[in-house]
């Protein structure tokens, strides 16, 4: 059976964060993912970022993808892309089935002397009559089309949802000459930042507050050829009689994300239920380690929020794996913890962050008190 | 219909892979290789991977990076590809799956 | 807040959250408008401005600050704004016109002399306006900087142009 010091699990900002520093320290890192290109979704991100100045803010999110592949090389990680992790076992034992679905796929088994998963997370559906119809897609999906392989997903958008991703995807739908012809939203306000809303107005895109989609119409193609809004009352029922039609021949739904938990259960890694950071979430601690000894998380799999915050509790997972391997002592880990943990505070204030501070105390206080110290698998 | 993203300020758009031929349901469309199979196919219009095992809905892309099989096809007699998530390779026999289809 | 129910700003809700420069410094040329006005963790303008003319601070949600004195107009800021929401408005471009440069990233990027729709920040055509400047070196990181003289009532509401599809 293969070795190896770490094992990381998906190649997003937080899993490649979580290898480099590993990787520095001098541990032996295997990092997988079953993409067929690394980085998650940083190089569908061509936007500026928002964040500190002294660290990447204002760099658009494929160019900070480009740096951490490179800083990955650097710092000697091997990656292995198109392999997926199907089964976690007692030992810390690692079965990843590895090729293309067109191909002859391979099974490998390792032992890895500590995981860290970062598995990211997935876009929620919404439902309504004909939401399976093609033409309905998940907004990061149109995302990956526009921005990644440079194909668009149809050229008359309709986009459900106003959050930051509903309104960064319709900007950039625009910039990649689709028309996105409304923006629908539930809530009786915008979700997203307001500077992102600007762009979309000024540009003059209608946005329809309480609002939402109950239907998606289905042409002779067995597309989607329209879809029918309605308004809704304080209960988000649609009210009857206020339907409008608006043709489109694309609905991308930006209902926010829910963290993808399959190898964290797997992992027997003890969750907590956490309505902000998008359903259920391992339990970890300020090393991100979570319930079971030696296995630790990082990313939007910890609880949905942004790049910045995935690539710092990245860095933590990687500095706590080397030090669980002694290749950092405690006195240092404790120290470049500490720093870290400055600048993700700093990334959750003002009041879209401040939620998710909270919530963040909450679950460290949680783990503290259900669980202090991990458990050996053992 | 061609639905490729010529011009933007911020990409280069440019394709690293030759252009090739596929067939799709016996019908030969031009593609980049090493693209997803996917963009191909709706750079060609075709938005319909396939169809469901009980109601014979059809199904297209969805979330475009492999978790959700909605835009599984059968790629060169092989059922259940994920086409978001597979290069094309010149030569490709593409077809739209039904049901659980058996492939070939 | 009008803002978080409509999408757009007022230029009366504009000026209650953020210190715009007053009549004095407008008649002495370009100067920056910040329309930023929610506590987002973002502080690139800062280290843009090369006279030091923005302030955020720590920590960095705080709201940037314009001190109007310092600020030369220059435009740096407008490109290395993530959420482009910073203009170089110079309201004494010429007797009856004034400038709006703003952040333009549609393709095609227009051209010096070209004749655009100009727009307020509803989307709305206000007048015509003329391209007069378009800066896109490599520092600005594919945000171009476009430049369009419009008649002075609009220096106010004019943000952007249309984008031609």
């Amino acid at each position: 059976m293969l070795q190896r010091d770490v094992l990381v699990i998906g190649a997003g900002p937080a899993g490649l964060a979580a290898s480099i520093e590993a990787g520095k320290a001098g541990a032996d890192v295997l990092l997988v993912d079953l993409n067929m290109q690394p980085g998650g979704q940083l190089f569908k991100q061509i936007h500026k970022f928002f964040g500190s100045s002294a660290h990447r803010s204002g760099t658009r999110g494929y160019d900070i993808g480009k740096q951490l592949l490179k800083e990955a090389e650097e710092a000697g990680v091997e990656i292995w892309m198109q392999s997926t992790v199907i089964g976690i076992f007692p030992g810390n034992k690692i079965g990843i089935e590895k090729g293309l679905d067109n191909g002859d796929k391979e099974i490998i088994t390792l032992q890895a002397k500590k995981i860290i998963i970062a598995t990211g997370a997935s876009e929620n559906a919404i439902r309504f009559e004909g939401w399976t119809t093609p033409g309905v897609m998940g907004a990061g999906a149109a995302q990956t089309m526009i921005n990644v392989n440079h194909v668009k997903p149809g050229k008359k958008i309709v986009m459900l949802g106003t959050g930051n991703v509903g309104l960064i995807v319709s900007y950039q739908l625009m910039q990649a000459g689709c028309d996105v012809v409304a923006l629908v939203e539930a809530a009786p306000k915008i979700g997203g930042y307001a500077v992102h809303a600007a762009k979309i107005r000024r540009a003059g895109v209608p946005i329809y507050l309480c609002h939402t989609i109950i239907e998606a119409i289905k042409g002779e193609d067995g597309c989607v050829c329209g879809c029918v809004i309605a308004k809704v009352d304080d209960k988000f029922q649609p009210i009857p009689g206020t339907e409008e039609t608006i043709e489109c021949d694309t609905i991308t739904l930006a209902a926010g994300l829910k963290p993808t938990m399959d190898l964290v259960k797997l992992a027997d890694c003890k969750l907590t239920f956490n309505g902000p950071f998008g359903g259920y979430i391992p339990l970890h601690n300020e090393k991100m380690e979570t319930s079971r000894e030696g296995v630790f998380v990082a990313g939007d799999t910890t609880g949905v929020e942004e790049a910045n915050t995935a690539l710092e509790e990245g860095k933590i997972a990687g500095i706590s794996a080397a030090e669980e391997l002694g290749l950092i002592s405690s006195e240092n880990a404790d120290l470049m913890r500490a720093e870290i943990w400055k600048r993700l505070d700093a990334l959750r204030l003002g009041p879209f962050g401040e939620r998710r501070m909270m919530e963040k105390e909450h679950i460290l206080k949680e783990y503290r008190e259900i669980i202090g110290t991990p458990i050996s698998a053992e | 219909m061609c639905l490729r993203v010529e011009n933007h300020v911020i990409l280069d758009c440019g394709h690293t892979g030759p252009l090739v031929e596929v067939t799709v349901d016996g019908k030969t469309i031009q593609a980049y290789e090493g693209e997803p199979i996917l963009a191909s196919l709706l750079n060609a219009g075709i938005k319909i991977n396939r169809y469901t095992v009980k109601r014979k809905e059809p199904r297209g892309l969805f979330c475009g990076i492999g978790q959700c099989t909605d835009c599984a096809m059968v790629v060169d007699g092989k059922p259940n590809v994920r086409t978001c998530i597979t290069p094309i390779k010149a030569g490709m026999v593409i077809k739209t799956q039904n049901g659980l289809s058996k492939g070939e | 807040m009008a803002l978080i129910n409509t999408g757009y700003l007022e230029y009366e809700e504009l000026s209650a959250i953020q210190k715009l420069p007053d009549q004095d410094r407008f008649a002495k040329g370009p100067v920056a408008i910040i329309e930023c006005v929610q506590e987002i963790p973002c502080n690139p303008c800062e280290a843009a401005c090369p006279v030091g003319a923005i302030h955020v601070g720590e920590p960095i949600t705080n709201l940037p600050t314009l001190h109007g004195e310092k600020c030369t107009g220059c435009g740096m800021c407008v490109s290395r704004c993530p959420g482009l929401a910073i203009v170089i408005v110079n309201k004494v471009y010429s007797d009856t016109t004034a400038t709006v440069s703003f952040p333009f990233e549609y393709f095609p990027i227009p051209v010096v002399g070209e004749e655009r729709n100009a727009m307020n920040r509803k989307g709305e055509i206000l007048c015509k306006g003329k391209i007069v400047k378009v800066m896109n070196p490599a520092a600005f990181d594919h945000t171009p900087v476009v430049t369009v003289e419009i008649p002075k009532e609009f220096a106010d509401e004019v943000r952007t142009i249309e984008r031609i599809r």
